[in-house]
């Protein structure tokens, strides 16, 4: 990498090794799926809101479109939004900055990555316009709606649905090989183990998560793919195979997955709490371990996904114990979050704001899960509005508010300039009150018996008032909640064009960033912003000589000290 | 417990007064905790905001007496963990893993996008030409202990009655048994709960909760007789597991 000669536009921007424009590469291929989920969201909660009513820029939503809408949403939030931002954008654009190298060890094996990513995203764009339209049976795809043309109705996008997915999971293990394998091999001179900063951690473990979880799924989606094309029956009961298999299958990656995506998303607020209360972490060694307890853990909780699917009832005993007791880490690291603010000096910043009230709102979503991992009350909890409400107060903080709070904390480092902060506050408190408003009605459906991937509830009388109903029962309130939460996602829409305009403003006209405007302790506030090619000047690779969390030493007149600054020299 | 969940929603059988409780419990619980530890957060965010001249302190959190203020909080979590365990099992093996002895036996067969209902008949046995079978509409009697046997023809659906607290998926080539006691006269409704194909949304039943007499007369009503889908075997599944596998 020494020698940085003058490449054209297409080496520079399209097929370039560099791991930052890869990581923006990956970033804004995740924006544009954001923008493609949340029209999604938008089409289909209008039709739950005001069901048989055309939505303006959309149509009329039938079923069939509302089931695809819904899969798709879920689907692409999940592989095509928060996997790409949090792990490949900030682990491809932090990893080598915050460690103090030059590039990935395998620059051109993370260039495919992100080539089959990109192929993995439009296989599934395509798959929507094709006759039949978008897959239709949840993310979860369960056979046998998902292998038999003659039940979903949709006869290319069923298959080329589980191609994009396995595709884009090839992508993220070539990513995550990458990530693990720079982390431990390419830190700067004197970083220990316990001086990386904790997000590269979270991310690293998250990836090892990663790998060792989505094997089953891998097999299984090849087992899936050909029950549907060349005949098999492995997941067909009438030729000996089990439905249920594929079950197993698919949650042995996907709950450990929730963990990969939270797992880099607590790193990001971890960066950010500290910087901006000038505190060291309250027990770095106690998040490092509560993380590896909680990535063990999750391997051995899956079947909470599953207790009335059909299990045997007397293995839900086992599940709901594992799950209760994946509570215990996850709560310590809120704890220690928390604990790490007494004695601070707080500055509310824009990041400080998202991160914050990241551990606000997933506070949330962390005790809603026990009323789901509780066997007896998932009975009546499962699949209803109450888990849509859940798992939205934990994916939307992990992949809309921590990936607001790392944008807003990094772009000065990723494009050499300033954000607008009186715009971040604006789009703060816009994103946060109005998400709220979305999820916590939801939570009321979902108590009412508002069960989930129904397009319109006008058919179920306990939950949708008859229009000459002289009195409405509290069941029927589900309704005006799901009104109330499409209303609140229009304003949650509308507080986005203030972030979209803050964030190309500043890309062009924003305020010169000087290199390290934040006072960060860590490495790539030392390079210069935005880093040139190669990072570091290479006759100036920075050595470490002490962790990344030294803020507000006593003895000290700066109130933080960089990783990279030799002991001598005293400010 | 608290009677929230009845307010929202009746409790229409034996099994939703139970799930109730757990869920009431499990609020008090955990809503304590939330409260808690949001108040906290927000205390020391407004508590320890930046001043003028007052410098962060320098604390690692890795002393006993620091790192108390989070093993503290730690043991209790696992304490109220024990709790909730206990009684979700408690609950749990009450509503799917104990099969109590049946009054009654009824089958539900669902298929895209239908569920059919086959009630015994005066004669309380399933198999026999009084059986009636009903698109859409179950009838029970208040009181009465049911088994169900569940499967499905084509796709996964899922048995829900939210006034009943119950839910189990319908798996093709598995017939499963459980059980349920409706408690509360009325009308109920039933929802399919596993995306099964486009036409989910419209794959509702009503189910009616009757009293004795009521029931009788509407079983007068029914003359048609039919004959029960050649998948079922004669005998039922092992009795003592309500969801076992084959």
């Amino acid at each position: 990498m020494s020698a940085h000669h003058e490449m054209s536009f297409w080496q520079k921007y399209v097929f370039s090794t560099d791991h930052k424009v890869i990581g923006m590469q990956y970033m804004f291929t995740g924006m544009i799926m954001a923008l493609i989920g949340g029209y999604m969201s938008y089409a289909f909660r209008m039709q739950l809101a005001f069901p048989g009513h055309e939505v303006p820029l959309f149509g009329l939503v039938t079923f069939a479109k509302y089931s695809a809408l819904s899969t798709n949403h879920g689907t692409i939030m999940i592989f095509w939004v928060a996997m790409p931002v949090l792990i490949a954008a900030l682990g491809n654009f932090l990893i080598p900055l915050m460690i103090g190298c030059d590039d990935m060890v395998f620059p051109r094996v993370n260039r495919l990555s992100y080539q089959i990513f990109l192929l993995s995203a439009i296989i599934l764009l395509i798959s929507l316009a094709l006759p039949g339209g978008g897959f239709g049976g949840a993310w979860t795809s369960y056979p046998p709606l998902s292998v038999e043309q003659q039940y979903n109705l949709t006869p290319y996008a069923n298959f080329l649905w589980l191609l994009a997915v396995a595709l884009e999971i090839v992508a993220f293990l070539l990513g995550g090989i990458n990530f693990i394998t720079t982390v431990m091999n390419a830190r700067a001179p004197g970083m220990k183990m316990f001086d990386i900063p904790i997000v590269v951690w979270m991310i690293v473990i998250a990836s090892i998560l990663f790998m060792a979880s989505v094997g089953p799924l891998v097999a299984g989606s090849v087992m899936l793919m050909m029950d549907q094309t060349i005949g098999t029956g492995f997941f067909d009961a009438s030729r000996g195979g089990d439905p249920i298999l594929w079950q197993h299958l698919f949650w042995f990656f996907g709950h450990p997955e929730v963990y990969v995506v939270l797992l880099p998303a607590m790193g990001i607020v971890a960066e950010i709490i500290t910087t901006f209360s000038r505190k060291k972490m309250f027990g770095y060694k106690t998040v490092f371990y509560t993380t590896v307890a909680t990535a063990i853990i999750s391997f051995f909780v899956w079947a909470h996904h599953q207790f009335v699917a059909g299990i045997d009832p007397r293995m839900a005993n086992i599940f709901t114990v594992t799950t209760m007791i994946i509570s215990i880490p996850i709560a310590e690291m809120v704890f220690v979050y928390i604990a790490t603010l007494w004695g601070g000096s707080i500055r509310l910043t824009t990041p400080m704001l998202f991160a914050l009230s990241f551990l606000a709102s997933f506070l949330m979503g962390g005790v809603t899960g026990i009323f789901l991992g509780a066997t007896g009350a998932d009975i009546f909890l499962h699949d209803t509005y109450f888990v849509i409400a859940h798992f939205h107060y934990t994916f939307f903080p992990i992949a809309i508010i921590a990936v607001f709070a790392a944008i807003y904390y990094w772009f000065p480092k990723m494009f050499g300039r300033m954000m607008n902060e009186t715009l971040g506050q604006i789009h703060f408190w816009g994103t946060f009150i109005s998400f709220n408003l979305i999820f916590l009605p939801l939570f009321y459906s979902g108590l009412a018996g508002t069960h989930r991937r129904i397009a319109d509830y006008r058919g179920f009388p306990e939950l949708y008032p008859h229009p000459n109903a002289t009195e409405i029962l509290p069941s029927q309130w589900a309704q005006d909640m799901q009104v109330i939460a499409t209303y609140a996602m229009l304003v949650l829409i509308a507080f986005q064009i203030v972030f979209l305009v803050n964030f190309f403003w500043s890309l062009f006209k924003g305020k010169k960033a000087e290199a390290n405007p934040w006072q960060a302790n860590s490495l790539e506030w030392q390079a210069p912003s935005p880093p040139p090619h190669g990072n570091f000047p290479p006759d100036n690779m920075p050595t470490v000589y002490r962790g990344p969390y030294e803020y507000s030493v006593p003895g000290r007149e700066l109130d933080y000290w960089p990783q990279n600054e030799p002991p001598a020299a005293t400010a | 417990m608290i009677g929230l969940m009845d307010f929202i929603l009746p409790q229409a059988s034996t099994s939703a007064t139970q799930v109730d409780f757990l869920i009431e419990l499990i609020f008090v619980i955990v809503g304590v905790w939330f409260i808690l530890a949001e108040g906290v957060l927000f205390y020391l965010i407004f508590r320890f905001r930046k001043k003028e001249g007052v410098k962060a302190q320098y604390i690692t959190g890795e002393k006993h007496e620091e790192n108390k203020w989070v093993h503290i909080p730690h043991n209790l979590i696992l304490v109220f963990d024990v709790i909730i365990i206990i009684f979700a099992i408690k609950i749990w093996y009450g509503v799917k893993q104990h099969l109590p002895a049946p009054d009654e036996t009824i089958r539900v067969i669902g298929q895209q996008w239908a569920w059919t209902f086959v009630h015994p008949g005066k004669d309380k046995i399933l198999g026999t030409d009084d059986d009636v079978a009903k698109v859409d509409e179950l009838r029970l009697k208040v009181g009465t202990t049911y088994h169900f046997q569940l499967t499905s023809k084509d796709v996964l659906h899922s048995f829900s009655i939210p006034a009943f607290r119950l839910k189990q998926d319908a798996i093709p080539g598995r017939i499963i048994t459980g059980w349920f006691k409706p408690t509360k006269t009325g009308e109920y409704d039933f929802q399919c709960a596993e995306i099964c194909g486009i036409g989910h949304g419209i794959m509702q039943a009503k189910v009616f909760v009757e009293n004795e007499a009521d029931h009788n007369k509407w079983l007068e009503g029914q003359k048609e007789h039919i004959v029960l889908p050649d998948f079922f075997p004669a005998a039922p599944m092992n009795p003592t597991i309500a969801a076992a596998p084959n």
